[in-house]
C-alpha cells in the first residue's frame, strides 16, 4: 500500500520538567488513514499526540527536542504560527467541550476567528460542518439552543463539528469515545471512518478494540518508547514484539 | 470499514476464487478431452500459483477479521465457514492439478471415448455444485445449499457405474490397464470435489440456520 506521510516525527524526546515522557520517538502519519496510539497509561501516548497541535506548549517546565515535519517545516521553529497550525491539525478531547453557547455560535466560532465576516458564508459553512458531523439532522430545527442541552454523543458530534468548519487537514483525538456509552461510541467511530477520506486522523485510545476496529495503522508506546508500529491487521494479529503481543493479550498494562 | 462491509469484502473474494477453481476444472477437462497440453500447463503452473496465492489471502483477512473486530453471531459464523470454504476451495484447487497432471499423460494415447463420457458427465454435474455452493454461500440461500448436497449421490452413482465399467474392461484386457487406472484417477478427483461443494453447503447451512447437518448430527 502507498500512502504519502502527513506528519513525520524525528527523534522527539520530550520532558516534564526532568521526568522523561518520550523517548526518541520516530513516526510516520499518512494522509487520509487512521493512526490510532495505544498503550497503558503513562506511556507518553497523550503526550505524543498533543505535541502534533504544540498543545503542550502550555505546559510549565515542559521541554520538547526533536522535529515534527508537517506541510514540509517542522512545526517548533520559532517563524510558526501556533494559531494556524492548530486551525490545520484541529483537535477533539475525551470530554466534550462545547462553549456555554449556542449551537451555531459553537461552530461559527472558529470561522469568526480567522476573521470570516459574511454571513451566509458562515451560516453555508457551519450547515456543511454539522452535516458533515452527522449532527445536522438532529439540530436543525435548535441552532440557536444552548449547546450544553445536548446529550454526551450530539456534544461531541458538535465538537468534531467546531473543528471541521475551520477546515483542519488532521484531526487529532484524545479518546473521543472515553465518556460516552456504546451507541454513541459507534456513532463517532462510523463518523471517524467517514472523515478520514478528506482528514488525517490520529487517535489516542484506552480501547484497544476499537483501536482495532477503526484504525489502518497502530503505534503501541510503553514508558515513553514507541514499541512496535504497522498495519493495525498486522500488529493485531501477529506482532512483531513479545511487549506488543503481551499487551494485547491483556498480560499486562 | 465496517465489519459488514469487510465481511462483505471477503465473500468477494471467496467469490474470485472459487470461480477461478470451476475455470481450473473446466481447463482440466476440456484439456484432457481435447488433448490441449496447453491448457493443462497453465492448470498446473499459472492457475495453482494463483489458487495458493488466493489461500493465504483469504486466511489473513478471516484472522484479521476476527481479532479487529470480534465478530458474534452470524458474523462469527459467516468468517468461521469462509476459513472452512477457503480450505475446501484450495483441496479443489489440488484435485483439478491432479486431474491435469493425469490428463497430460494420456495425452499421446488414443481417445477412451466411452469412459470418459461418464467421467464428462460427472464433471458437469460438479462444476454446477460449485458454482451453487458459492452462490449458496453468497446469498445465504440454505435451500439451494440442500439441493447441491443431494446432487452428491448422481456423482457417487455415476462414478460407481464408470467404475465397474473401466474394471471390467481391464479385467478382459490387460493393456488399456494403465489407461483405465488414469480415468480412474481422474474420475475419483472429480468425485472429491463434489464431496468438498457438498461439505462448503453443510457449512452454508450451519452459516444461515445454525443447524449442524454434517455427520447426520441431527440423528445423533
Amino acid at each position: 500500500m502507498e500512502n504519502s506521510i502527513e506528519i513525520k516525527a524525528e527523534e522527539i524526546n520530550f520532558y516534564y520538567g526532568t521526568k522523561q515522557a518520550l523517548k526518541n520517538i520516530n513516526l510516520e502519519i499518512y494522509e487520509n488513514q487512521v493512526t490510532a496510539l495505544i498503550g497503558p497509561s503513562g506511556c507518553g501516548k497523550s503526550t505524543f499526540i498533543r505535541l502534533l497541535n504544540r498543545m503542550n506548549d502550555l505546559i510549565p517546565h515542559s521541554r520538547v527536542e526533536g522535529k515534527i515535519y508537517f506541510e514540509g517545516q517542522n512545526i517548533f521553529e520559532e517563524n510558526v504560527d501556533v494559531v494556524s497550525l492548530r486551525q490545520r491539525v484541529g483537535m477533539v478531547f475525551q470530554k466534550p467541550n462545547p462553549f456555554p453557547k449556542t449551537i451555531f455560535e459553537n461552530v461559527s466560532y472558529g470561522l469568526e476567528v480567522k476573521g470570516i465576516r459574511d454571513k451566509q458564508t458562515i451560516e453555508e459553512k457551519v450547515i456543511s460542518s454539522l452535516n458533515q458531523a452527522a449532527l445536522w439532522k438532529e439540530v436543525k430545527d435548535r441552532l440557536h439552543d444552548s449547546a450544553l442541552g445536548l446529550s454526551g454523543g450530539q456534544q461531541q458530534r458538535l465538537c468534531i463539528a467546531r473543528c471541521l468548519a475551520v477546515e483542519p487537514h488532521v484531526i487529532l483525538f484524545d479518546e473521543p469515545c472515553a465518556s460516552l456509552d456504546p451507541i454513541s461510541t459507534r456513532s463517532i467511530e462510523e463518523l471517524i471512518l467517514d472523515l478520514k477520506k478528506y482528514y488525517t486522523i490520529v487517535i489516542v485510545t484506552h480501547n484497544m478494540q476499537q483501536a482495532a476496529r477503526i484504525s489502518d495503522f497502530t503505534a503501541f508506546l510503553y514508558l515513553g518508547e514507541l514499541i512496535e508500529f504497522g498495519l493495525t491487521e498486522k500488529i493485531f494479529t501477529i506482532p512483531k514484539q513479545k511487549m506488543t503481543e503481551e499487551y494485547l493479550t491483556g498480560k499486562f498494562g | 470499514m465496517l465489519v459488514e462491509e469487510k465481511i462483505t469484502s471477503l465473500k468477494h473474494e471467496l467469490i474470485e476464487y472459487a470461480t477461478l477453481v470451476e475455470g481450473m476444472i473446466d481447463k482440466s477437462i476440456k484439456g484432457l478431452i481435447n488433448k490441449n497440453k496447453g491448457l493443462l500447463i497453465e492448470v498446473m503452473e499459472k492457475d495453482e500459483r494463483q489458487a495458493n496465492e488466493f489461500e493465504i489471502k483469504v486466511d489473513e483477512i478471516c484472522m484479521a477479521l476476527i481479532a479487529q473486530y470480534q465478530p458474534k453471531g452470524k458474523g462469527l459464523r459467516t468468517i468461521l465457514m469462509s476459513y472452512k470454504i477457503n480450505n475446501d476451495l484450495e483441496r479443489m484447487a489440488d484435485h483439478a492439478v491432479n486431474i491435469a497432471e493425469t490428463a497430460l499423460t494420456l495425452i499421446e494415447v488414443p481417445p477412451m471415448t466411452e469412459y470418459v463420457k461418464d467421467v464428462l458427465k460427472m464433471a458437469e454435474i460438479t462444476r454446477g455444485m460449485l458454482k451453487d455452493s458459492i452462490d449458496s454461500f453468497v446469498r445465504e440461500d440454505s435451500v439451494l445449499a440442500q439441493d447441491v448436497c443431494k446432487r452428491d449421490d448422481v456423482v457417487d452413482d455415476l462414478r460407481r457405474v464408470n467404475r465397474r465399467e473401466i474394471i471390467g474392461s481391464m479385467c478382459a484386457e490387460c493393456s488399456i490397464m494403465e489407461v483405465g487406472l488414469d480415468i480412474l484417477r481422474i474420475a475419483r478427483n472429480i468425485e472429491r470435489i463434489a464431496d468438498l461443494s457438498t461439505n462448503i453447503c453443510e457449512d452454508v447451512i450451519f452459516m444461515v440456520e445454525g443447524k449442524v447437518i454434517k455427520h447426520k448430527f441431527d440423528k445423533m
